[in-house]
């Protein structure tokens, strides 16, 4: 294992100082140092818009703290669910006195904290409601979405709430514009290669040379199936059939389109396989509303990426379109 | 009646926190067959920052379980931060305004900790978590007291179905958390959650114990 790291178990704290250094003109630390929160938040009778979760997944998910973005994050250690008392600072950090989103991804942990997180807010006349993303397709079946992981969509979520926010919305509707952002993605992921947490040392899991696991999760999560490695033409149709076979979209429907590295593979190769993704999906009569290619949420040193379609209506389209000030690109 | 004090009674906690200690890598090495990896390290930092308060603090028991479960609930998240967080802080709610712990004490002590872990989580028994520990240990016990064995020897009986109930989550196939993605492929590994489960409620016989014959010999 060759990283840059100093001690194994502060990772995270030593990932947070330098980006809150790097970042200090949009971002500040917050009162609990597993916050963090932007500059300019709360803002009084703006609904707070907030998410968290475990770190590894850099820029995700404090790289979205920002302007028409997030309001508030709460850090977890690698991969780990932060604390129900980080969600709750988060929340403080967010409360502009008119409620507070929690757009999160599926996982148990982060289920369990949100949930207590909740009921602490509760106690001091802060609502916060909540929204769990579940896009990513491979995790279970269409009959269980509410099994499902969540993965890249969740940055359309924030990007459409943290829009609809910003232009004074009501906390249920900001909640029902999440919703509608995360129902309309769908994502996969392909691994080439495994990931390490710097104090575990080795590898979590193992993905042999030559081959490729379909449908792998953001933490190594095991895919739907093992296959020889393919060409990337051939892998980025797999993809889109994947996505696309599960989301029943009628031709002519506009879509965003997100392509991110998992951590470990060149941009460049996002590109090509974006090339093949772009004629499948017009080949299937969408059009292509806005692409994103890079590396948006990542799984520490893993190689592979992701695929997210999302699907878009006027008012998605619109709230898409709203400009964001935050550290990562978007 | 067999019992012991609640006072002083905090290091039962320590030596729980010691055997997770000596126990990092290990739960480590078996989450990472279907989980994360990180099982062990974040225990043993959870149980390490609590042992760091609780040491050389005098504390009762129903203290230190509460320093240990605020500080799993505060500071270590995951999923393990908030299960073994409620748990102990209904450990020590339980048993805050008992001087003394008996047998009956003792086993509303667990169930107030099974269910508050209940509460938050949706596992049941079977589903390859801590559960599949937790409740056989408890049924053990309150089995033991209820064929009026000796608080001693019903200790013994919820560490024997602790390790059973652990050893069995091997044939199980995981259906909640990370692991559960696999499906059939999480059979014949241990779950990590259910083994760091057994190592804690045998520390905690064993403290139980080692106070029980305490009392024992300074009444006799």
């Amino acid at each position: 294992m060759q990283r840059f790291i100093n001690n194994p178990d502060e990772v995270v704290e030593d990932t947070v100082k330098g980006f809150v250094k790097a970042h200090a003109d949009i971002v500040r630390l917050g009162s609990n140092p597993r916050v963090i929160a932007a500059r300019h938040a709360p803002v009084s009778g703006k609904v707070g818009v907030i998410t968290g979760g475990g770190s590894g997944h850099e820029p995700a998910f404090i790289g979205y703290t920002g302007r028409n973005m997030l309001d508030a994050v709460a850090v977890g250690e690698l991969f780990s669910s932060p604390t129900a008392k980080s969600f709750l600072d988060a929340a403080r950090e967010a409360n502009g006195g008119k409620g507070v989103v929690c757009l999160y991804g599926n996982y148990a942990g982060d289920n369990m904290n949100v949930k207590m997180a909740v009921k602490l807010a509760a106690k001091e006349d802060i609502t916060i409601a909540t929204v769990v993303a579940n896009d990513d397709v491979c995790s279970a079946g269409p009959d269980e979405r509410e099994k499902r992981r969540g993965v890249a969509g969740e940055i359309f979520m924030w990007k459409c709430a943290g829009a609809k926010a910003q232009q004074g919305a009501s906390l249920e509707d900001v909640q029902a514009t999440a919703q509608r952002a995360i129902d309309n993605c769908r994502s996969i992921g392909v691994g080439l290669g495994p990931c390490t947490l710097p104090a575990v040392g080795h590898p979590n899991f193992l993905i042999e040379p030559g081959t490729m696991e379909v449908g792998i999760g953001h933490h190594g999560e095991p895919g739907v199936r093992v296959e020889p490695l393919k060409s990337a033409v051939e892998i980025a149709q797999q993809m889109v059939r994947i996505v696309l076979d599960d989301h029943d979209l009628a031709a002519g429907t506009e879509v965003a389109v997100l392509v991110s590295g998992l951590g470990a593979t060149p941009v460049n190769e996002l590109y090509i396989l974006h090339d093949t993704i772009e004629q499948e999906i017009t080949g299937r009569g969408l059009a292509i509303y806005k692409t994103y290619i890079g590396n948006y949420f990542t799984s520490l040193e893993m190689v592979g990426a992701t695929l997210t379609v999302m699907a878009l209506d006027a008012e998605l389209k619109r709230l898409l379109d709203v400009d964001v000030d935050c550290p990562a690109r978007l | 009646m067999q019992q012991f004090d609640n006072a002083s009674a905090g290091d039962i906690v320590l030596s729980i926190a010691d055997r997770i200690i000596e126990n990092r890598a290990y739960l480590s090495e078996i989450d990472g067959k279907i989980g994360d990896g990180d099982h062990g390290v974040n225990m043993a930092k959870g149980f390490g920052m609590a042992a760091e308060r609780i040491r050389g603090n005098d504390m009762s028991l129903a203290t230190a379980f509460d320093t240990l479960g605020t500080v799993l609930m505060t500071e270590i998240g995951g999923s393990m931060g908030p299960l073994y967080g409620v748990m102990f802080t209904q450990f020590a709610e339980t048993i805050e305004k008992s001087s003394s712990i008996d047998a009956r004490t003792f086993s509303a002590m667990l169930t107030s900790g099974l269910d508050g872990i209940q509460a938050i989580g949706s596992a049941k028994v079977g589903d390859k978590t801590l559960l599949d520990t937790l409740v056989p240990a408890i049924e053990a016990f309150d089995g033991a007291n209820a064929d009026g064995k000796p608080f001693p020897e019903a200790l013994d009986a919820l560490v024997v179905a602790a390790e059973k109930g652990r050893d069995g989550t091997k044939d199980l196939v995981a259906r909640i958390g990370r692991a559960s993605r696999l499906g059939e492929r999480s059979l014949g590994v241990l779950d990590a959650g259910a083994t760091s489960c057994a190592l804690i409620l045998k520390a905690l016989a064993l403290g139980a114990k080692e106070k029980l014959q305490q009392s024992a010999t300074a009444s006799d």
